[in-house]
């Protein structure tokens, strides 16, 4: 191991003479930094030489090209001996780099800056709103070619994103729905009891989970699972210029990867809503029977008085719309996508609390407008 | 491994799936010598680099860089070898979510102890180095062209002025001034910080003017090593049609 930097003053004929010895390389970076910060007593001339130094880097380079400046902001009329040889390169290019004009900072008070958040997501808001508007009905014009001429609909993709949505998210779904109803029927129960009306627990689970808790679950899972994916595929091919290159071949990303995906979510949600539904009301008679004295039989009978064709329906009705709301934000995230890698994954992020929070704004819109209607 | 080789490979074996891509090669590399490996498309050559730098797992054989064996290296040893090797992918492979400048600066945060001005001024000279300006240094990689990001990711690959530098293609899809620059880069980095470099190149002017020695891949073996006269003077006809060729023709080997 050679010898970490040094220097080394001799005084010279025509004023001093620096002479830095050892290794100047990035291995020994923190000793650099030191060197090229030394103090100088104000001398009349100073070379700096570089003739005894074993090895030399950029880093080395830069420490010397420092040092200099230094002197010469101290006062010093300081030259480095650069040797004619590949190594002038490295000075060249180092001084070169040193010489930039400092960077311009956009300077401002916190308020400006304030302000311009708040006008800049103003502006974004409108934009995301415009650009979501415009796939819809992009979407609208799309689906209605594809009618008249149904190759255009892409039914074979769509299918295969309805297995990925639909049929492979079945069993988590269905788990998910039979535990909620089961902790639905518990807490009926437990608190019910109290004044006596467990009986009217099964009308309680029957028309939450029917009208509310079956479709809000299913969607959300939904938008997490698959709203999620989708804008991350849709960005990634983004990113690597894959809809770019479909555009030049004269084909519309939207018709080949946008609409059939969004048919399936359509497709897909109100079928798992019922399989939800069943699990959840499922989940509900198993804690009936082993919780609350409930044999399967009352409970199953209580369940048909319960029950209507409205409170399915009223669900069932929900689950499309939602659908349709969660494969647009999650196209439109997955189109906003750049080219960095933190992009995307705001994009996903963005996509799956998005579409949540439109899911229950939605559910409340759908509440007041059932509720007019007498549903 | 011969004293003085930075790089040795022995009987190296590479199977991707089924099919055997590398099929035992034995190479050394010494200090400050300029490899050129040229091959056909999907010839392995990437492979073999990827193999090399242990991104990719072996069947069997041997390959030490530095005197490090990298799969039985302990962390410390992989530390260093890591510092005093540079890759440049052929991608370039530049971390996406910073600019340029902080492309460049990330190993010398990872591996040096010295101020963000020394960074900043280093990073900002290797990338005057391979021609960027300094205005470009606050972009970020999505913003940047295919050729910049090239030179970027050599910059990247420079950064801790290493000793060994692998290139995977570094002058393909650069204009003939900037490849041009870029050789002249290697050359005098190659004298300045006597550098090892090892490079997978097609562009027969580097391997003219700048490898002091090409290996030729050819299914999975090392048909040929040598200078551009043995190349030419070597007698395989893939090989004859490489340097032989219209382009080798172009490119006045001979």
């Amino acid at each position: 191991m050679a010898a970490g930097p040094s220097l080394r003053s001799n005084p010279g004929p025509g004023g001093a003479v620096l002479s830095a010895q050892g290794d100047w390389t990035a291995a020994h970076a923190c000793d650099l930094e030191r060197l090229a910060r030394a103090p100088f007593a104000p001398v009349g001339k100073l070379t700096i030489s570089i003739e005894s130094v074993d090895r030399l880097d950029t880093f080395g380079v830069w420490a010397l090209e420092r040092l200099r400046r230094c002197a010469a902001e101290a006062g010093v009329d300081a030259q480095l001996a650069i040797p004619q040889d590949a190594r002038a390169d490295l000075f060249a290019g180092v001084e070169k780099a040193l010489s930039r004009a400092p960077p311009q900072v956009a300077r401002g008070d916190a308020l400006t800056k304030w302000l311009e958040r708040v006008g800049l997501s103003t502006q974004n808001f409108s934009a995301d709103f415009t650009a979501f508007l415009d796939l819809v009905g992009r979407l609208t014009y799309c689906f209605w070619q594809g009618l008249r001429s149904p190759s255009r609909l892409r039914l074979r993709s769509a299918v295969h994103h309805l297995d990925r949505t639909g049929l492979r998210a079945t069993p988590i779904i269905a788990l998910m729905c039979f535990l909620i109803g089961c902790i639905l029927a518990q807490q009926g129960f437990f608190h019910f009891q109290r004044f006596g009306a467990t009986n009217y627990v099964v009308d309680l689970v029957t028309i939450l989970v029917l009208r509310e808790i079956g479709v809000l679950l299913v969607t959300i899972m939904v938008a997490g699972r698959s709203g999620s994916a989708y804008t991350a595929e849709i960005g990634s091919m983004k990113m690597r210029e894959e809809i770019d290159a479909l555009r030049t071949m004269g084909l519309d990303p939207i018709e080949y990867l946008i609409l059939p995906r969004i048919l399936a979510l359509i497709v897909a949600a109100p079928l798992l809503t019922i399989v939800g539904n069943g699990a959840a009301l499922y989940g509900a008679g198993v804690v009936a029977a082993t919780y609350g004295d409930m044999s399967p039989a009352v409970y199953l009978e209580r369940l048909h008085e319960a029950a209507s064709h409205i409170d399915l329906e009223v669900g069932l009705i929900k689950a499309p719309v939602m659908a349709f709301v969660i494969g647009v934000v999650a196209a439109l995230e997955g189109m906003k996508v750049q080219g960095s890698a933190e992009s995307l994954g705001l994009g996903a992020t963005a996509s799956v609390v998005r579409s949540i929070f439109f899911v229950i704004v939605l559910d409340g819109v759908f509440a007041v407008l059932f509720a007019a209607v007498g549903m | 491994m011969e004293a003085n080789e930075v790089i040795s490979v022995n009987d190296l074996r590479v199977a991707l799936g089924e099919r055997e891509v590398i099929r035992g090669l034995s190479f050394g590399v010494r200090r400050g010598e300029i490899i050129g490996l040229v091959g056909a498309s999907g010839s392995g050559k990437t492979v073999l680099l990827r193999t090399m730098l242990g991104l990719l797992p072996k069947t069997s054989g041997v390959v030490e860089i530095m005197g490090v064996r990298l799969e039985q290296a302990t962390a410390e040893q992989s530390r260093r070898v890591g510092e005093r090797c540079g890759m440049m992918f052929q991608q370039g492979a530049l971390f996406s979510s910073l600019t340029l400048r902080e492309n460049v600066e990330f190993p010398m945060r990872e591996y040096l102890r010295g101020s963000d001005a020394m960074y900043a001024d280093v990073a900002l000279a290797k990338l005057g180095m391979v021609g960027l300006s300094v205005v470009d240094a606050d972009k970020l990689p999505s913003e940047i062209s295919g050729g910049m990001t090239k030179r970027v990711a050599i910059a990247r690959a420079l950064a801790l002025d290493p000793d060994i530098l692998f290139l995977d293609e570094p002058t393909s899809g650069l204009d003939p001034i900037a490849a041009g620059e870029i050789d002249r880069l290697i050359r005098t980095l190659q004298r300045v910080l006597n550098l090892t470099v090892f490079m997978v190149t097609h562009d027969l002017n580097s391997l003219k003017s700048v490898c002091t020695r090409i290996l030729a891949l050819y299914d999975g073996r090392i048909i040929a090593q040598g200078d551009i006269r043995d190349m030419l003077a070597f007698d395989h006809p893939w090989l004859s049609a490489y340097f032989r060729g219209e382009r080798g023709r172009a490119a006045q080997l001979s």
